[in-house]
């Protein structure tokens, strides 16, 4: 028998609905707090101007090329290198995590790499591309490689025996085991791989953008910074958050979509159904 | 054994010794039989008896240490492509990323069949095992019974010649079970499968086998080799009320008690 979908979508949305809510009536408390800490002089105003003229500052800077401009910048150098870790993590980790004398081979390799702060690649890679996006590519790929690459390890290892063996008895080859079985065996660890990685990346984007100087929303933060214009530095500093916020709601929609098969989604309908 | 038809399946002077760094484990001693073309042999032995270890010799999932397969004439060094494996845990055998039509697709995809002879068999499959309208359902969506509906499914069109299951109804519930009992019955007719059917059940393997072969305890050797002379047609509620029926019942109880208290047929 097939499940009937629909009360259980419904009852899924209500939830949904309640979570969001909740969510906003937070954002909105802390918005009020911003408010009202420099109005009552807990913290001058000239150090952190009041929430409500943060957002003015923010929408009067939303109609200039500068900003779009940075924020362009950032979610290139975001996005471009969040692909190629993705990318690089899937090939390697599919590789390794298929091999038991590769795995034993890389494993204290990886351990020592992986602990290794990405900002501390900053005057490596500065020495080497200067302040071209390059270098925040260096940064932000060193830093989201390892989020995925650990996370594809894991899935690869997971395989359920019995599943492997199916594949083999009914004569799929090595590449066919890989790809309809190793692959989506593995995708819920990509996706939570994918999704920390995500944020790992826009952080050092926009550190690479305070630091080195690189094209960007955090140069800007930086640039408003030196020019005495706080309002405007606290509206950047705003927008690289709300961005997080997008990148993260963006990441968990994929996740939804692409594991509907998963236990992990399919328990959010029966939870929400109880 | 002398046998009117050719055999389909031989096992020869088979012997499985798990050894790792620590210690060494004798799962299986010396087992030969052989299923003829077309026959539905039960195997039944006590919890422990190495059955899985057996069927997986069998299937080319694992080496022999000693002995061999023959699978129509050809040594097995891998799984065969004329065997098909219905598992105990068809909740973890079928893939739950893809539907049940796409479960039962993708050994054929393997195989490079045009497309409309594909389909064709997918949707004989599911109408042998009485599966109709969840082609487009996840197997999870499904409850135990038809999702070994389904497995059986994709093992039937993979047209083999060998269908080996490992104890296939031991998950599902008794009613479900004896539907299950008597499709594997009627699909075996209708297809002239040959079927290795490994069971704990002792009434399961009189019921639906024409030889059952009893296991001992580990280290595994055949207990004994039982023809079941009941008549071809059986129907659950009344080839199990036969005479006949409990004897032979009582007949392989009693063997499998001896292979619990570590009792084993003398060494020829």
């Amino acid at each position: 028998m097939q499940a009937a979908p629909a009360p259980k979508v419904r009852a899924r949305l209500t939830a949904r609905t309640f979570i969001w809510l909740q969510g906003v009536g937070g954002l909105v408390g802390f918005a009020l707090l911003l408010e009202i800490v420099p109005r009552s002089g807990i913290i001058s105003p000239d150090y952190l101007p009041p929430f409500s003229t943060i957002m003015v500052a923010l929408f009067k800077e939303m109609t200039t090329a500068t900003f779009w401009t940075a924020l362009s910048d950032t979610l290139e150098a975001w996005a471009t290198g969040l692909v190629i870790s993705v990318v690089a993590g899937v090939v390697i980790g599919i590789a390794i995590g298929s091999s038991h004398v590769l795995r034993a081979l890389t494993h204290s390799t990886i351990e020592f790499l992986r602990p290794i702060p990405s900002v501390a690649l900053i005057p490596l890679a500065v020495l080497l591309f200067g302040s071209q996006i390059q270098s925040t590519l260096v940064l932000v790929v060193y830093a989201s490689f390892w989020q995925v690459l650990i996370q594809v390890l894991y899935g690869v290892q997971d395989v359920d025996p019995v599943a492997r063996e199916t594949a083999r008895c009914y004569g799929l080859g090595a590449w066919a085991q890989i790809r309809y079985v190793t692959w989506p065996t593995t995708l819920p660890y990509l996706m939570t791989g994918i999704r920390l990685a995500a944020a790992v990346a826009l952080i050092l984007a926009i550190t690479s953008e305070v630091a080195i100087d690189t094209q960007g929303l955090g140069k800007e933060i930086t640039d408003t910074e030196s020019g005495g214009a706080v309002a405007i530095m606290y509206a950047y500093v705003v927008a690289a958050g709300i961005i997080g916020v997008i990148v993260n709601l963006g990441a968990r929609a994929l996740e939804r979509r692409v594991l509907a098969w998963h236990p992990s989604v399919r328990l959010d309908a029966a939870e929400a159904g109880a | 054994m002398d046998r009117a038809v050719k055999p389909m399946l031989e096992v020869n002077g088979l012997r499985k010794v798990y050894e790792d760094a620590s210690r060494t484990v004798e799962a299986i001693r010396d087992v030969s039989f052989s299923v003829g073309q077309g026959e539905l042999v039960c195997i039944v032995g006590p919890s422990g008896a190495g059955k899985t270890t057996l069927l997986k010799c069998i299937a080319g999932l694992l080496a022999p240490t000693a002995g061999g397969v023959v699978v129509e004439g050809t040594p097995v060094a891998g799984p065969p492509p004329a065997m098909a494996v219905v598992f105990q845990e068809y909740g973890r055998s079928l893939f739950p990323w893809m539907t049940v039509h796409d479960n039962v697709a993708l050994p054929l995809k393997q195989k490079k069949m045009p497309a409309e002879r594909r389909e064709e068999l997918i949707r004989d499959a599911l109408a042998a095992v009485d599966l109709k309208g969840v082609n487009g359902a996840y197997p999870w969506q499904l409850s135990g019974g038809m999702q070994q509906r389904v497995a059986i499914a994709r093992a039937v069109a993979y047209e083999p010649h060998v269908l080996l299951m490992d104890e296939p109804f031991a998950a599902v519930d008794a009613q479900t079970r004896a539907d299950l009992e008597d499709l594997i019955r009627v699909l075996w007719h209708r297809l002239r499968v040959t079927v290795l059917f490994v069971t704990h059940d002792i009434d399961e393997s009189v019921y639906l086998g024409q030889r059952v072969l009893v296991m001992s305890h580990a280290p595994t050797v055949i207990m004994e080799d039982v023809a079941i002379d009941l008549p071809d047609d059986r129907t659950q509620l009344e080839t199990r009320s036969m005479a006949r029926f409990g004897q032979l019942r009582k007949h392989i109880y009693s063997q499998i008690q001896l292979a619990k208290q570590g009792w084993r047929p003398p060494s020829p």
